[in-house]
């Protein structure tokens, strides 16, 4: 009986020691070893008379696990401090830079492209393309522009051959005609792309870029028109307001021909687009001419609607504050990075044009 | 077309202020390009040079000290008569010089400062006169020293951007009339009283009947015995005000008659002409000198006017030095003719000459304004330089027709999409000079001679929308359906790859479809070159072939700028004829420098081959492609390192090439003098890309993963150097696949203890089975079946 306590005693005492791993684990090897002490108390249970046997047995069983507790927990102490320890030595700078990782962008002329197919989208155009290489029946007489008219100066065209048939298109309007040709009305698209003109200084580069649109079906009327461009210049600029002004114009394959002008202002050097005093003109639009759309076999009594023209270099630099238009086309890696868009930043109807 | 208000009061009667006459143009289409204020002109000053000096540095110049009213300046000028004590005008620094547009600054001339400028009559457009200074009469202008010589208060200049339709807007009785129809103002009427002559135009005049004579009509009259002049101030003034140059009191006149009425006449010397006028097609080869100093070599059939001794002038474009009028004419010939829009644009094309006459006939002249025209010119010379008028004589080979166009009013609501009853549509057309008879809800409309650019019932639409105010038209909502997708699958391929080739750490950049052909030449292989007739530069020459043209030489531009780590891309189209549809959409990327550059976690690297080859694998399964069935072989295009590049196929069949990736041949990067640490490149050619025939939701198959034991082994073989990883892989994974799971290399090893045709490649065989736990037999027999398949079909051997 004396035993045991004795045992319990002397070895909660020199538990209580600062020990390493190894001395706890010459302790365990100590007690409960095949000739441990503790072990060998068991082995004397058979021997204890029946009537103390069992508080023998009992008292023994609560010193073991009191022990085997014991030396757990210090081992569990051990190797915690040995953990802490570790971990102290490992602190490192943590504000020492990442790995080095590239981030890619967006060019802005394409950021816009989706953010205006993404408004054009939700009144149910859909997207159409066609060849930069065009011949001169589609790019101007069946645009009502026949050859020896005036209206073809307003175009400096780049000529692929001395006959001057093939070119590149001056204008996405072709994609109007190749369009109509293919299908049947009604016609609802939109046509980004490049369009060329041999023109260069430092508000005009030889390329740039336009969006066509082209509503064809029954009773579309100039209302329908102002409606539609309003709408998308709200919904471009992102502002509730904005003034906006049809102007009579003239273009050979609309008739009546208009251009918009918006309102804008000038605040801290940037440009605020939506109610200033100040006309901006942004874009060109009408009726489809009839001869238009005679020349595409399409029935005027039945069918007319409306197209558009609009720079989308010109809109970006207005939406983003970029002054150089040439500066698109620079590939300067400074100002790729400055104004480009992450790739995540798709533009969409439920999230919205941009962050 | 520049006009000012002043002018225009003289056809319109108006209390309007000139803010709201702009404003009022801009709503019926004439749209104002700018407004100048001749204001500019106040900074001209009277003043009196007190010392002229030879100045010490230039013999031809001189050093003046001018008066301008009690204060001195210092000049520097040029002019021989620039001598003490003259009266002259003086243009201060900041001032606008009217003939050339150029804003004098302070400036060292030849070391010495010039503080503004002495202005010659040219200078001023006063007159042709540049040898000297303008010298003021003394008596005139001695009190006037430190004044502004241009007195009158002068309107502004408007500058009008008329669009190619509105011929009869190229003319300030024009542009009144349409102001007048909108109810801004009222039209001067215009009384004029005609000449009467009993006199014979005694020039004989012949149109011929030439095929396609591009001469309709030609009215002329014939002033005898002038004494042509400097004009008198107020035509001198006009023509200043709106930036033209006085010449003579003829010039001046046709001029004048021109701006005013949109009527271009021509002046003939008559006593140059030899046994009068022939209108008649040119003969090819035919020269003349024309006003503008040039000889013109002409082509067959264009409209010109000639006498027997050849050819005096093109028809409607210029004249000839030969009949020109001089201040010494005596007997002068006016013409005002009409000629052919088409003829006109054809013969100016051809030989580049543009004027003020060609602009007007090119775009239609009014027919009807021959006698008008011819009436007013003749009554102003006969009132300046005197003279004998004859009788007006008109040529015909065509009688004019009337244009009559039915109108149905309903179609103005059709279109326009709102309502204005036929009296207000009458109202609008009469204002603008159309005849009209109303029938029902029909008007029966006889067009101006004065508008070529109305012949059909859209056009009259037009006009009333036009006048009637575009703010009229109300706006309908949109309505926000979508009948068909707004993007098809080629686009959206197009922006999956554009998106995902970005997020690889890619800059998109747009260049030129265009480039320099001695680049183009480095990357077009066989693809012809495709040239443009008239580039903007002889570096932008040709469309180009390949994606990296351009790249190429930005992507140097970039290094220039000091840049060495670069990854830029393109996407946009690639060129292979000139025939419309000759295109394809290529994605092309570069990346130069090294990867971990000055990181202190790494040690840098140059990027290569297998970093590029990442970059294109993984942006085609982005965009939906499997890239276990891509199929990899190594030819590729001259620009790519013959040894590290390769071409991708979307399968084994090799039906086509989707895209090149590799490292940029050196001897390339050498030509094009880049400095890089190192180049690679790719190409994914979008349109060769079949599309995945399913859609999201059938790509999605049913779910099916195993959850037996999986076990790895490890092979190593030893195999002949020059054979291909992608078949060794392709030769395993076949050997069982329901139990091959997954197939990596490991290790590629050349060298010591392996002979010299060989290479030592390591593999990993992932295998698993889905529907039982392998026992070791059953692995063992499947280890022993791969080390055979691989040994039988390549000849390897399994190392020991």
């Amino acid at each position: 009986m004396s035993d045991i306590k004795k045992i319990k005693d002397e070895f909660l005492s020199k538990l209580k020691n600062q020990l390493t791993i190894s001395e706890v684990n010459q302790i365990k090897t100590d007690l409960f070893g095949k000739k441990g002490l503790i072990s060998s108390e068991f082995k004397k249970i058979s021997q204890v008379d029946e009537n103390n046997r069992k508080k023998f047995a009992v008292q023994l069983n609560e010193v073991k696990e009191e022990l085997q507790e014991r030396i757990d927990s210090k081992i569990n102490e051990i190797q915690n401090a040995e953990i802490n320890e570790k971990l102290i030595k490992e602190k490192i700078d943590i504000t020492l830079p990442s790995r080095p990782y590239i981030k890619g962008k967006i060019h802005p002329v394409s950021q816009t492209i989706d953010e205006i197919s993404s408004i054009f989208s939700e009144i149910g155009f859909s997207v159409e393309e066609g060849p930069d290489v065009e011949n001169e029946y589609n790019n101007f007489t069946a645009l009502n522009t026949p050859d020896n008219h005036p209206a073809r100066d307003m175009h400096d065209t780049f000529y692929l051959d001395r006959n001057k048939h093939k070119l590149l298109r001056t204008h996405t309007s072709p994609v109007q005609i190749r369009t109509m040709l293919k299908d049947k009305p009604p016609f609802k698209i939109i046509a980004p792309g490049r369009t060329y003109r041999s023109d260069s200084d430092q508000t005009h580069s030889p390329m740039f870029h336009q969006v066509e649109g082209l509503n064809i079906d029954k009773d579309i009327n100039m209302g329908h028109l102002k409606g539609c461009l309003n709408y998308f210049i709200k919904e471009f600029f992102e502002v509730d307001k904005i003034r906006m002004r049809f102007r009579p114009s003239h273009f050979p394959f609309t008739e009546p021909s208009a251009e918009v002008d918006i309102g804008y202002e000038i605040k801290n050097e940037k440009i605020i687009i939506g109610e200033g005093e100040k006309w901006l003109e942004i874009l060109g639009c009408g009726m489809v001419h009839p001869n238009v759309l005679k020349n595409v076999k399409i029935d005027t009594k039945t069918y007319q609607g409306y197209a558009f023209g609009i720079g989308i270099d010109r809109l970006a630099m207005l939406k983003y504050g970029i002054n150089d238009l040439r500066s698109f086309f620079d590939c300067d890696y400074r100002w790729l990075n400055h104004f480009g868009f992450d790739p995540l930043d798709v533009p969409t109807n439920y999230r919205g044009l941009s962050r | 077309m520049k006009i000012t208000f002043d002018w225009l009061k003289d056809h319109l009667k108006t209390k309007s202020n000139e803010n709201k006459l702009i404003e009022k143009l801009t709503d019926i289409g004439l749209e104002v390009e700018s407004v100048e204020a001749s204001s500019g002109l106040d900074s001209f000053i009277v003043s009196r040079i007190i010392k002229s000096e030879k100045h010490p540095n230039a013999d031809r110049l001189k050093v003046c000290d001018v008066d301008i009213g009690g204060e001195l300046k210092k000049v520097v000028c040029g002019a021989l008569n620039a001598r003490k004590g003259i009266l002259t005008i003086y243009a201060p620094p900041g001032a606008i010089v009217p003939k050339n547009q150029i804003k004098l600054t302070v400036s060292k001339i030849r070391g010495v400062t010039s503080y503004g400028m002495l202005c010659s009559e040219s200078e001023l457009n006063l007159s042709n006169e540049s040898s000297g200074i303008i010298e003021l009469d003394n008596k005139k202008f001695k009190n006037k020293v430190g004044k502004k010589f241009f007195s009158k208060k002068q309107s502004n200049l408007i500058d009008l951007s008329i669009t190619p339709n509105r011929a009869d807007c190229l003319g300030v009785r024009g542009i009144a009339r349409d102001l007048a129809s909108t109810g801004f103002g009222k039209i001067v009427d215009f009384k004029e009283k005609k000449i009467s002559s009993k006199l014979k135009q005694k020039i004989n005049v012949k149109i011929t009947k030439d095929k396609n004579q591009g001469c309709i009509a030609f009215g002329s009259c014939l002033i005898t015995g002038i004494k042509n002049c400097e004009s008198p101030e107020w035509l001198k003034n006009k023509l200043i005000s709106v930036g033209q140059k006085s010449i003579s009191a003829v010039v001046d006149i046709t001029n004048y008659v021109m701006l005013d009425l949109n009527r271009p006449l021509h002046a003939y010397d008559a006593d140059k002409i030899v046994k009068g006028l022939i209108v008649r097609n040119s003969k090819k080869g035919e020269k003349f000198t024309a006003l503008d100093n040039k000889e013109y070599l002409l082509e067959e059939g264009m409209c010109i006017i000639a006498d027997e001794m050849g050819v005096l002038g093109l028809g409607g474009i210029i004249g000839g030095t030969r009949t020109g009028t001089e201040i010494d004419t005596k007997n002068v010939l006016i013409e005002a003719a009409y000629f052919d829009p088409r003829s006109i644009r054809k013969t100016s094309n051809i030989l580049n000459i543009d004027t003020e006459a060609k602009y007007r006939f090119e775009r239609g002249i009014d027919p009807m304004s021959i006698e008008l025209g011819l009436n007013r010119a003749v009554k102003l010379i006969k009132e300046i330089c005197g003279g004998k008028i004859s009788k007006i004589d008109i040529q015909r080979i065509d009688q004019l027709k009337k244009k009559i166009i039915k109108f149905d009013t309903k179609l103005f609501e059709k279109i326009s999409g709102f309502k204005i009853s036929s009296k207000e549509m009458i109202k609008i057309l009469k204002n603008l000079g159309f005849e009209v008879k109303s029938h029902k809800s029909n008007l029966k409309l006889q067009i101006p001679s004065w508008r070529p650019d109305i012949n059909q019932e859209i056009d009259i639409v037009e006009e009333l929308v036009r006048i009637y105010g575009y703010d009229k038209v109300k706006i309908i909502e949109p309505i926000k359906t979508r009948k068909k997708q707004t993007l098809t699958q080629s686009q959206r391929l197009f922006h999956f790859l554009q998106r995902s080739v970005a997020t690889k750490g890619y800059l998109e950049t747009i260049t030129w479809s265009f480039t320099d052909s001695k680049i183009n030449d480095l990357f077009r292989e066989k693809i012809k070159s495709i040239e443009i007739v008239n580039p903007i530069s002889s570096d932008l020459n040709v469309l180009r072939n390949s994606i990296f043209s351009n790249l190429s030489i930005y992507l140097s531009k970039n290094i220039d700028r000091g840049f060495k780590d670069i990854s830029l891309f393109e996407i946009g189209p690639v060129f292979s004829g000139s025939e419309p549809g000759e295109q394809e959409t290529v994605l092309g990327g570069f990346r130069s420098g090294k990867v971990s550059r000055l990181s202190w976690l790494e040690k840098s690297r140059n990027v290569d081959v297998f970093d590029i080859k990442k970059d294109v694998i993984q942006s085609l399964e982005e965009a939906g492609f499997n890239p276990s069935k891509l199929f990899i072989d190594d030819e590729t295009p001259n620009y790519y390192h013959p040894g590290k590049s390769g071409r991708i196929f979307l399968n084994k069949g090799k039906d086509r090439v989707v895209a090149y990736f590799g490292e940029l041949n050196p001897n390339i990067i050498k030509k094009l003098d880049i400095k890089v640490e190192s180049l690679v490149g790719f190409e994914i050619f979008k349109d060769r890309l079949l599309l995945p025939k399913k859609s999201l939701k059938d790509q999605k198959t049913i779910y099916k993963i195993s959850d037996f034991q999986k076990s790895e082994r490890d092979f190593a073989f030893i195999i002949d150097k020059d054979f291909k990883s992608q078949e060794l892989i392709e030769i395993i994974s076949s050997v069982d696949k329901n139990l091959v799971k997954e197939v990596k290399i490991f290790d590629v090893y050349q060298g010591e203890n392996i002979p010299k045709d060989k290479q030592s490649i390591a593999i990993n065989v992932t295998i698993q089975s889905s529907e039982k736990t392998l026992k070791d037999q059953d692995l063992e027999q499947i280890n022993s079946l791969i080390i055979k398949t691989v040994e039988n079909k390549t000849g390897a051997k399994i190392r020991s």
